[in-house]
């Protein structure tokens, strides 16, 4: 019976959480009937709840609804963009474009808008670019048998240098409809703020997990993960998926980019500088296995949120250094790795 | 189909030259000549080196010193690569060794003495080795994989690197260790004849002993190469650790040359630009065989496009996208299926002069 392999995954709450209550975790988990696919989403849940508790107890404002409204508003784009991340994750690839893109597609924006086109063609057309250099690479992947690695490696350099050719500086965004549409909002319940990046995060969210979960494309996806050459032999459309996951990540970047203009309100060439590294961070704390095939949409958004909330902690404080939130972050990497190693241990 | 293949390469003139063209270093050394000769025919002084104080000064000296601290890095990056890893915490590394030298140096009493530069030198590298130490057991014996066990202490290192300098950016005045990034010997450049040193030093290493046959043996196949008896775990180990010394060596010379530790910003991107050198000297990033002088040449390239791309007067922030251009040319003739068309291609052109000569 599989009954013993749950336990260590239990509670990946803390460095050491298993330990000697390992007897009573798997009759919990059979009784709580958990599927043990879900138990690294699980883990991320609970250190989640247990940030939002420490910072509970130290700070007094922290648990109101304009923290956690805020969360959401600052981490947007790198929500829209871990979203992304995760599918080509799911199939044992990586996107290290993904910061770049970002940057080329708010600097286009602003540019655009600068020059004088309506927002209605730029928005599309900064989310278009994204797309496009979300398909180059995959073609690169897919036709020419390059490493998703180097591919991406090579678009994120072209991306990162095209933002210069583009605009060497910094670009403020004056136009009226598109600040009137950054600068709306929405309060739920009279309390809890929404934005429009916060809508369109969220419409992201959802529309990937309809894709990972509800379509034959999502489940190519796992397969792919899984393994590749079963993948085909099941005659699953692998090659067209494979190029669909860049495209999707290079769009949502392109997306991002967009958010993250209508958060600054300008473009510039350097914004998102080792942004994808973050994204990457957030879709392994959020339980995705970077061999591909395991992982969830809704767990890279928790991962995001665990980087928004370590932030947030260390702002409160106050006394710590800005440079404890990368610490931090590599501690709470190193932790979820080991932990889901030891679960593959187990699994096997 | 061999036969017809190795019976035209052995036939002099084109046959000499079309084996030529299969080398896996051909078209990066291609690439590196094409930059040269562009920048001999913008600057035609270009290739001059002239003596001045002593010293030879040029561009290519220059290139040979800038390429020091990638070279160190990308020698220690084509090991771990060969035994199918990746590091990406190679800058982070870089970040702290400068760092830490610094930081000792500006609190010593005597900043210009040699004694307080070698300690600073030997902590520093004593640190790196165990930052690499510490990436090899993350890989060899928690068994995670290499780019996520080095992407903690890439994230993790910067916040390192910012905590011993307290945020700050150190800047020091040392005679002695200016003169690893800045200085001469024998008429060269001294950060140059240390890279090229380890550089040689490896090579002989890997290459006139087994080890380089071993790091390839674990990067084709580890669980096969470990039930023949090699110390996979042993070899993985030590390829991290490696890079971590090399890297941190790198941080030295970059710290050296601009006399000030940077925290964010010292060796910044210098894992992508060496995992870009090893790539297009054509090791392949599913590891097994490795090339170094194809790693060099990758170095050289990379250099001199930045020196390039100054010289011409472009803008440095530019230079990733001549980077990308590079990289998309050399991998795309390097991927399988250029290389099918070309041999096919090849063949058709062989097999015609045969049928007439019968």
């Amino acid at each position: 019976m599989t009954a013993t392999t749950p336990q260590k995954t239990a509670t990946p709450s803390g460095p050491d959480g298993p330990g000697g209550n390992g007897s009573r975790l798997p009759a919990l988990t059979r009784r709580l009937r958990v599927d043990r696919r879900y138990l690294p989403v699980l883990g991320t849940f609970v250190v989640l709840a247990l940030i939002l508790a420490i910072g509970g107890v130290r700070y007094e404002n922290f648990l109101s609804t304009g923290v956690l409204a805020n969360l959401f508003i600052n981490n947007s784009f790198l929500i829209v963009l871990a979203v992304g991340m995760t599918f080509v994750i799911l199939t044992g690839g990586i996107d290290l474009s993904v910061g770049a893109v970002l940057a080329l597609s708010a600097v286009s924006t602003a540019f655009l808008l600068d020059a004088g086109l309506p927002v209605a063609v730029v928005l599309p057309g900064a989310v278009l670019i994204g797309s496009i250099i979300g398909l180059l690479i995959g073609l690169m992947v897919h036709v020419f048998e390059v490493q998703p690695f180097i591919a991406t490696l090579a678009g994120m350099f072209f991306a990162r240098g095209l933002c210069f050719v583009i605009a060497p500086e910094s670009i403020p965004i004056t136009d009226e409809a598109f600040v009137a549409l950054a600068g709306w909002d929405t309060w739920i319940g009279g309390q809890w703020r929404m934005t429009t990046s916060v809508i369109i995060a969220l419409v992201v969210i959802a529309v990937a997990f309809y894709l990972l979960h509800y379509t034959q494309f999502g489940r190519t996806v796992y397969a792919i993960g899984g393994g590749e050459q079963s993948a085909q032999l099941m005659g699953l459309p692998v090659a067209r998926t494979k190029v669909l996951v860049y495209v999707i990540s290079g769009t949502c970047a392109g997306l991002g980019g967009l958010l993250f203009a209508m958060y600054s309100r300008s473009g510039y060439s350097l914004t998102g500088v080792a942004m994808e590294l973050d994204a990457i961070a957030a879709v392994v704390i959020g339980g995705t296995l970077l061999t591909g095939g395991t992982g969830f949409v809704l767990g890279s958004v928790l991962g995001v949120l665990v980087l928004g909330l370590i932030q947030t902690i260390i702002t409160f404080e106050g006394t710590l250094s800005s440079w404890w939130t990368k610490i931090f972050i590599g501690v709470l990497l190193l932790v979820f790795v080991v932990l889901q190693r030891v679960l593959s241990l187990r699994k096997t | 189909m061999p036969a017809t293949m190795g019976a035209s390469t052995r036939t002099a003139g084109p046959g000499g030259l079309r084996r030529l063209a299969h080398h896996t270093i051909f078209w990066p050394v291609v690439a590196l000549i094409a930059l040269l000769v562009a920048n001999t025919l913008y600057s035609p002084d270009f290739l001059a080196v002239s003596i001045l104080d002593g010293h030879l000064f040029g561009a290519p000296i220059d290139i040979l010193r800038n390429s020091a601290p990638l070279l160190l890095v990308s020698l220690g990056m084509t090991l771990v690569i060969a035994t199918r890893g990746i590091d990406l915490s190679v800058g982070a590394v870089v970040a702290i060794a400068g760092a830490l030298s610094l930081s000792f140096i500006a609190t010593s009493p005597n900043p210009g003495s040699v004694t307080t530069v070698l300690v600073a030198i030997a902590i520093a590298l004593g640190l790196c080795l165990l930052l690499g130490v510490w990436n090899g057991f993350l890989v060899s014996v928690v068994g995670i994989q290499p780019i996520i066990a080095t992407l903690i202490l890439m994230t993790a290192g910067r916040g390192v690197a910012m905590l011993i300098t307290e945020g700050q950016i150190t800047t020091v005045n040392s005679a002695p260790f200016k003169t690893l990034g800045a200085g001469f010997w024998l008429g060269l450049p001294a950060a140059a004849l240390i890279a090229y040193g380890v550089y040689v030093v490896v090579a002989l290493i890997t290459r006139r002993t087994a080890l380089g046959m071993l790091v390839e043996s674990v990067g084709i196949n580890p669980s096969a190469s470990r039930l023949a008896g090699v110390r996979a775990r042993t070899i993985v180990w030590t390829v991290f650790a490696l890079s971590g010394l090399f890297s941190g060596l790198a941080g030295l010379i970059l710290a050296s040359n601009v006399m000030a530790a940077d925290a964010n910003n010292a060796g910044l991107f210098i894992e992508l630009d060496a995992i870009l050198a090893v790539v297009i000297g054509g090791t392949s990033l599913q590891g097994g065989k490795f090339s170094l002088s194809g790693t060099l040449v990758g170095v050289l390239i990379i250099t001199t496009l930045t020196l390039t791309v100054t010289i011409v007067g472009i803008s440095p922030l530019v230079t990733p996208l001549f980077k990308a251009l590079v990289v998309i040319a050399v991998t795309l003739l390097q991927s399988p299926r250029v290389r099918e068309r070309l041999a096919a291609r090849q063949r058709q052109r062989v097999a015609k002069p045969e049928e007439v000569a019968a």
